[in-house]
């Protein structure tokens, strides 16, 4: 999708009638497209270079980027440290923001710097336990949650004030997203849940992992029938998948990362395999054609942990882009030299 | 203590009961608890109440209950002290993901709000917790708010 209103990097779209960020996202999203974002490794460096790299990797494949927020409770470079970096070159992030380290006085901060950098998303998560990183010793601060985050940032757009009551001046405009994982229990609960958080503020939704489609089919088709993909405050649903390097690491994460499901199936297929970490990708891939088989799927959200120069490939052999061409800086350049070319 | 607290959980209607006839009681009491007055009535409420709901919900005292609305699963026991729910991270047999010997205290409060009467309130989005409540007797709260509503409501008439 090439946008003719496409504006210099570093600053915003214009805002369309019923849209509430100057973002791509929202745009490809409420286009109908189906839309393909991932998730930058942030770098245990003070390189912006590395950032730089990092994110090259996905140009041309993804509608937007995700900057994670000391994922797993791992200390990295942090998520609004990474989008300052992207934005600047006229990447679209979306900022997660994590309950666990900051408490509300930061957040509603980090809010604001985010949109001001040019931040158009915002993903609201409660955060990995601390137990989970490398810094167990870590004091948990979980001031707000996943929930109360979405409706403090959903407060400050639509009715420009702070939590504490106190007015803005300009309002953050952001697209605002959530998790969920349809793949962990009490299951019966988590299609409201997800309902809650869609009335808590949440417009988009990146899900836990996808490796059992049998369980998301039921998931969506609950959500659907609670009405929640219609209307204008229709949320729009984009579930998680990645390659798995190995049967070993598929079982170990399994094991040890909290919430992602891998059903057997999987881990014997990875096993049964000649050249493992290609069946994976294969698996992807897979995963990926089926996903978007399922009715009221918007797109899907690639999580390539160390394996992120996988991605564009993933992504070329799913076909899901059906020959679009995602914005990159320097895109443009490159299509117009193409056509002249032609 | 955790036994008695999933014990609870799982009479959630029957203490449903229990509160719905004792708040009236309170709430009655509102004449006596502003003669006495309510910052001097609070320490010796927040002392009974802190023992009572220790006991048989493991209350930390939040000062803003909300277990009526949480399936009388007290939400202040994750770990991560969640008022809207369960994390992705609860475990395929439903328990904690950073206390793995500990059953969810989310999972927990869904099936208590199976049973009660007023269980949808599960589904309503709750405010986060105001700190200046902690160690303050949330019973008193209530009584203190319905009765400033009755006598404005009173006012209007």
């Amino acid at each position: 999708m090439i946008f003719d209103d496409e504006p210099t990097p570093g600053e915003g779209l214009p805002i369309l009638p019923g849209h509430v960020s100057p973002g791509r996202l929202e745009r490809v999203l409420r286009a109908g497209k189906f839309a393909v974002t991932s998730e930058i490794d942030p770098p245990d460096s003070a390189d912006p270079d590395e950032v730089f790299k990092r994110a090259a990797i996905f140009d041309g494949y993804v509608d937007a980027i995700n900057a994670t927020d000391g994922s797993g409770a791992n200390c990295h470079m942090s998520s609004v440290g990474v989008c300052a970096l992207l934005t600047r070159r006229g990447y679209a992030m979306v900022m997660q923001i994590s309950c666990r380290d900051r408490n509300r006085i930061a957040i509603q901060g980090e809010i604001l710097g985010g949109a001001a950098m040019g931040v158009a998303n915002i993903m609201c998560l409660t955060g990995d336990g601390v137990q989970a990183g490398d810094h167990p010793q870590a004091k948990p601060v979980f001031d707000l949650d996943s929930m109360s985050l979405l409706e403090v940032a959903r407060a400050m757009r639509d009715e420009q004030r702070f939590q504490s009551g106190r007015k803005l001046d300009t309002p953050p405009r952001v697209f605002l997203g959530a998790a969920e994982n349809p793949f962990a229990p009490p299951f019966d609960w988590r299609p409201h849940r997800l309902a809650k958080k869609v009335a808590a503020g949440a417009q988009f939704i990146q899900t836990q992992y996808c490796y059992d489609i049998p369980r998301l089919k039921t998931f969506m088709s609950q959500v659907r029938d609670l009405g929640l993909l219609e209307g204008p405050n229709r949320v729009f649903i984009m579930p998680g998948v990645g390659p798995l390097a190995s049967a070993k690491s598929a079982t170990w994460i399994r094991e040890h990362v909290p919430g992602v499901h891998i059903p057997d199936s999987v881990i014997k297929r990875l096993a049964g395999a000649e050249k493992q970490k290609a069946e994976g990708r294969k698996l992807c891939i897979d995963l990926i054609q089926e996903i978007r088989e399922i009715e009221g799927v918007s797109g899907v959200h690639v999580m390539a942990y160390r394996q992120e120069e996988a991605v564009a490939e993933i992504i070329q052999s799913s076909g899901v882009l059906e020959g679009r061409v995602p914005w990159y800086p320097g895109r443009d350049r490159q299509l117009q030299r193409q056509a002249v070319g032609a | 203590m955790y036994a008695v607290r999933r014990w609870v959980v799982r009479h959630s209607r029957g203490f449903e009961i229990i509160y719905n006839a004792f708040e009236p009681v309170i709430t009655r009491l509102d004449p006596l608890w502003r003669r006495v007055g309510y910052a001097r009535a609070e320490r010796p409420v927040a002392k009974v109440e802190k023992a009572i709901k220790g006991f048989l919900f493991d209350c930390k005292m939040c000062g803003q209950c909300a277990l009526s609305s949480t399936g009388m699963s007290c939400p202040m026991n994750c770990p991560k002290t969640l008022r809207n729910g369960p994390c992705g991270g609860v475990r395929a047999n439903g328990h904690c993901e950073v206390k793995p010997e500990m059953k969810c205290v989310w999972a927990e409060a869904w099936a208590g709000s199976q049973h009660m009467k007023s269980g949808r309130k599960i589904h309503v989005v709750q405010k986060p917790v105001d700190n200046r409540f902690r160690d303050t007797s949330s019973w008193l709260r209530v009584v203190r708010q319905i009765a400033e509503k009755r006598a404005a409501q009173g006012e209007q008439k």
